[in-house]
């Protein structure tokens, strides 16, 4: 059973004066994570990543279609219990310190009085406001706050996690810390569906990742398969700064430093281009297939016309690569 | 009562004290104290009217401020700063947000009126000397005030559910001030006739009466509170605040939070 099931999730906004006229935040989505799964949920800003996170939420209603989470309801406590949700730049109650709001969450997710205090100190620790737990939150950073953030979702050990943006207004140590922190929550055993517009977030971490753009969900499939397909193009890296002149005319585009150079050229080229490097005794390092990076593939769905997804929304490898192709 | 309902009103009783609300205390000492002293020097035989009159009267206006003006915020404010988003993700139901909102307000104005009604009875003390069994009649106006801030509380709690804080309290206050003359809102419904009849009568029963809650003039005149009327503010105050929450979590809960 999938831990995250969508359904034709949609959502379509009244807007203008009279709310006559609709806007589609959501088209029909279709979609689902298994237990276990870190996923990527890409897309440019305005893209309805938000929207998603919502409706799943139960923060805004569906205009058609249905999700289910953990086997349960939207609206369900019992759901809503074992899940943890972060909400893109979070903004607390300032007039409260570290430790209050955390026991405030806590009382709200059912966590006994007993074990409420121990597991609060316990949460501080882990995102690094140990020393920060009795500070008020109008005192705190951007960036405590998105760990503060980070405390109150994972405070009641939830199954499923929502990070709405979870590396927004961090330095670079801080990414790594929150990296780190999703890392650990999937050893743990936890689902964290995150949303980012950085790719190498999600390329670092991500069993699978899906790409929004403008509503429209363009594709979903594991990191590795995604870039799997080869551009057509080698890669060579020698030894030394000479370029051989040959290169020229097999359509190399060339780069060289003061101790190495490297060539991309089409592949039907690349035994000439090692008979060229021979000829000059040049030392070969490495002649390696270009891939498209997720950045490729990501700029790619946002260029092309909006494709159908709906089959390609499960975790099938099989499924995945078809969306490549 | 759901636990989580006593935890959100808490939060927003701790919240009120934090924003310093409570310092309206000192606004109301400050006058009831000059106005006391003033009162000694320049009244005769009539102190204890005028200090009645004036405590009771800033009662009333500084708890129906704070309760239209925290009251319009307690739901756009969490929705605009996006705080109901971690609360409404947790197993709490909506409408359990909007009842320990309305609680946690309400729980602050009885907390401010109760350190409001000490101040009123020490400047009695100190117009007359000594406290007399009418006195007691204060205790049944402040009372009264109270079930005042609970409707005025439910209703601010009503539109700031489905329109923006500055329109809530426009409207708020206006049923606070078309609610002072129902009485004579009714009296003026006989007069007229056809539509207009059943115009003024609608508003007669949708506006709150708070004319029959307002006993402070007859109370300073050391005249009796009958008990019908203490049952039939205390039913009336609680049926109404009751519907116009019931009107708020309707709304709340089909409500898609920006």
């Amino acid at each position: 059973m999938p831990v995250i099931e969508i359904v034709g999730l949609e959502k379509t906004y009244k807007v203008g004066f009279w709310r006559k006229r609709a806007k589609t935040g959501l088209y029909p989505l279709d979609l689902r994570i298994e237990e276990g799964e870190i996923f990527g949920y890409l897309g440019a800003n305005g893209a309805g990543k938000t929207t998603t996170l919502k409706l799943l939420m139960g923060l805004v209603f569906p205009t058609a279609g249905t999700a289910r989470i953990l086997g349960m309801e939207l609206d369900d406590p019992k759901m809503k219990a074992q899940i943890g949700f972060l909400p893109e730049q979070p903004y607390f109650y300032d007039y409260l310190t570290g430790r209050e709001l955390l026991e405030y969450y806590g009382q709200l997710s059912g966590i006994p009085g007993a074990n409420r205090s121990r597991r609060v100190a316990e949460v501080l620790d882990q995102v690094g406001l140990k020393d920060a737990g009795d500070t008020q939150l109008r005192k705190f950073s951007k960036g405590m706050l998105q760990r503060i953030g980070i405390a109150q979702a994972i405070l009641h050990d939830p199954k499923v996690l929502f990070l709405d943006e979870p590396m927004s207004g961090l330095d670079p140590m801080g990414r790594r810390e929150v990296r780190d922190l999703i890392e650990q929550l999937k050893r743990d055993g936890k689902t964290v569906f995150f949303s980012t517009h950085i790719l190498s977030d999600a390329e670092a971490l991500c069993d699978r990742v899906g790409i929004i753009h403008q509503g429209k969900l363009r594709g979903v499939g594991a990191v590795a398969d995604l870039t799997a397909s080869v551009q057509g193009k080698v890669e060579l890296v020698w030894h030394g700064n000479i370029v051989p002149k040959a290169f020229a005319s097999l359509g190399a585009e060339y780069h060289v430093t003061t101790d190495t150079a490297r060539a991309v050229i089409p592949e039907a080229n690349q035994d000439a281009a090692i008979d060229a490097l021979r000829r000059e005794r040049l030392r070969l390092i490495s002649v390696v297939p270009v891939r498209k990076s997720l950045e490729d593939y990501f700029m790619a769905q946002l260029n092309s016309p909006a494709v159908n997804q709906t089959a390609n929304s499960t975790p099938n490898p099989a499924a995945s690569a078809a969306v490549t192709s | 009562m759901s636990e989580r309902i006593l935890h959100i009103a808490s939060n927003t009783f701790r919240e009120a004290v934090r924003d310093r609300v409570l310092y309206n205390l000192i606004a109301f000492a400050l006058l009831l104290s000059g106005a006391s002293i003033l009162v000694g020097q320049i009244s005769i035989g009539i102190e204890r009217l005028v200090v009645i009159n004036l405590g009771l009267t800033a009662v009333s206006l500084f708890g129906l401020v704070i309760a239209i003006f925290i009251g319009i915020g307690l739901v756009s404010k969490e929705i605009d700063k996006k705080t109901l988003y971690t609360v409404l993700s947790r197993p709490v139901r909506r409408w359990e947000f909007i009842v320990g909102k309305f609680f946690g307000l309400s729980g602050t104005l009885v907390v401010n009126t109760f350190f409001m009604a000490i101040g009123v009875f020490a400047a009695l003390l100190y117009v007359s000397h000594h406290l007399q069994r009418s006195d007691g009649w204060v205790l049944v106006a402040l009372y009264f005030i109270v079930l005042q801030f609970l409707i005025i509380t439910s209703l601010a709690l009503l539109f700031s559910s489905f329109s923006s804080p500055l329109m809530s309290a426009v409207f708020a206050f206006s049923m606070f001030v078309i609610g002072s003359f129902a009485e004579d809102l009714r009296g003026f419904s006989a007069m007229v006739h056809g539509i207009a009849r059943w115009l003024v009568l609608g508003a007669v029963y949708l506006v709150p009466n708070f004319s029959a809650l307002n006993v402070i003039s007859s109370v300073a005149h050391e005249t009796a509170v009958s008990g019908q009327l203490i049952w039939y503010n205390t039913a009336y105050a609680l049926i109404y605040s009751t519907m116009a929450l019931c009107g708020a979590v309707l709304i709340f809960e089909r409500r898609n939070l920006k």
